[in-house]
């Protein structure tokens, strides 16, 4: 591994990855495959390379909060699990889990790509939650592209349950034909940065040798709903523009494999 | 009125439609999926590696663990919090006992091999799925097997004995009994035998015969998913 991580940088300098791809070329297979659990009201499966991820929303009704009684809500939670990679343990989510479910949820939730307002039936009383739960299943690298592009699956094939409506309870075995509020398709691109060049979808070596990264969710128009720089070493304006114009222009590729 | 037909119209002896996968999770040391219905298991084994914290290492022995978890979005209702519960733990502790007669890790002492399970829908019979997946994880990770050992749930369901319960069934209007079995395959010695319900002493003994020719059927999937992965044939 130590090999590797001396030779992943010395090759990037040289316009190179170990595995010879492109700096800006997504591993091989990215498949989508939604409704992978019946249980969920939505859910899918997306593999990337080695890396698989799981993501599942459940649907719940709930009173609305105070400061806005005439919305619904959404949550996003991320599991590293142990079963994914010998780096995970057990116990509650650590800091890497927090900040994946963290900057998943502001892409979706600063775009406003889900109608918070349709998700209310009644004002003050009651109106859906949106629950999304990300679980990885094998951990090799670009969790934050391969997480928010299961979320999005996910939402996009989740429909609504049948309430009954004398008591207002919800009949989880049974779903209706309705889908989800999505106005706007916003998706994380994260590129990384390595001995002073940018580069996209890093497997798990290449993760561990990076200087910087920024994710930035877009949505079909371009519009950036959200951002996360990591890593130690910083970012000057200029690498952040080239940043912005590949991640947008990646988010349009993985929009594409998600439409196919 | 006797449960003359299944709810899903299956014979009293007929399983759900199952398939196993091996090698499911590149990182992991040995892993595999068993699919009954409409419940799915995946388990990862990792190990033997050193157990931390240290003054839990056997000299002896290595030490197996296993750690069973529902996806948040698994359940057939609301939604599940993450996180361990008493449940969990208790299926966890009586996975570690189904497995480890036939498991031998007298090689390799102070350390632990870890069994995860986790489960992305389920529709009763999880941990019957999850014993059965772990027994193709564990022979995929290369650890010292006498045997293998296959899980199958058998019971009774208002006055019928019938094998492998799904959710449906569990929860029929009558007298049910739902009876999670895990047994070796060349002795047929029970491994794992819990069961809520109401039955009686003879019922349970014609389940219990029920369940043998039921572990043979989840066997032939298991060392297909086995051979699968590591025949010379496929290979090539």
């Amino acid at each position: 591994m130590i090999v590797n991580q001396t030779t992943i940088k010395e090759l990037a300098g040289k316009k190179m990855r170990i595995d010879g791809r492109k700096f800006t070329e997504y591993r091989t297979p990215i498949t989508v495959e939604t409704n992978i659990s019946w249980t969920a009201e939505g859910s899918a499966r997306v593999q990337l390379g080695e890396t698989v991820v799981m993501a599942g929303v459940k649907l719940s009704l709930e009173k609305p909060y105070n400061d806005t009684p005439d919305q619904g809500g959404i949550m996003i939670n991320a599991e590293l699990t142990p079963l994914s990679s010998s780096e995970y343990e057990s116990g509650p989510p650590g800091i890497k889990a927090i900040e994946l479910s963290r900057v998943t949820d502001r892409g979706i939730r600063e775009a406003k790509a889900i109608d918070m307002k349709q998700l209310c039936v009644v004002p003050g009383e009651k109106a859906w939650f949106v629950i999304i739960d990300i679980v990885t299943i094998n951990d090799a690298g670009n969790l934050f592209d391969v997480a928010g592009l299961a979320t999005l699956a996910a939402l996009k094939a989740a429909r609504f349950p049948v309430v009954d409506e004398e008591t207002g309870a919800i009949d989880y075995k049974k779903k209706t034909d309705k889908p989800l509020p999505l106005t706007k398709e916003p998706l994380p691109v994260t590129v990384y940065k390595i001995n002073g060049n940018l580069l996209v979808d890093p497997t798990a070596e290449e993760e561990k040798v990076y200087d910087a990264r920024l994710t930035v969710a877009t949505d079909e128009k371009g519009t950036i709903s959200a951002m996360q720089k990591g890593g130690e070493a910083p970012l000057s304006t200029d690498e952040i523009s080239q940043m912005m114009d590949m991640a947008q222009e990646k988010a349009t590729f993985l929009r594409g494999v998600l439409d196919k | 009125m006797a449960y003359t037909k299944r709810l899903d119209d299956r014979q009293n002896d007929e399983l759900r439609p199952m398939s196993a996968k091996a090698g499911v999770i590149p990182n992991a040391d040995g892993s595999a999926s068993f699919i009954a219905g409409k419940t799915t298991a995946i388990v990862a084994v990792y190990g033997p590696r050193e157990l931390f914290p240290k003054f839990k290492q056997n000299p002896k022995k290595g030490l197996l663990r296993c750690h069973y978890a529902m996806m948040p979005f698994s359940g057939s209702g609301e939604r599940i919090r993450p996180g361990t519960s008493r449940r969990a733990q208790e299926i966890s502790m009586v996975m570690e006992h189904a497995l480890l007669p036939v498991i031998d890790l007298k090689e390799f002492p102070n350390s632990v091999v870890d069994v995860y399970i986790q489960l992305p829908q389920t529709d009763a019979g999880t941990r019957c799925a999850a014993i059965s997946a772990a027994s193709i994880a564990l022979a995929d990770a290369g650890i010292p097997m006498k045997d293998m050992i296959s899980s199958v749930a058998v019971g009774q369901v208002d006055g019928t004995i019938v094998a492998d319960l799904s959710y449906g069934e569990e929860s029929y209007p009558g007298i049910v009994s739902d009876i999670p079995i895990a047994m070796t395959h060349n002795t047929k010695q029970v491994t794992l035998l819990q069961m809520d319900g109401e039955i009686t002493k003879e019922d349970l003994s014609k389940a219990l015969e029920v369940a043998k020719p039921a572990m043979d059927k989840v066997y032939e999937v298991q060392m297909k998913a086995l051979k699968d992965k590591f025949s010379v044939e496929n290979k090539k």
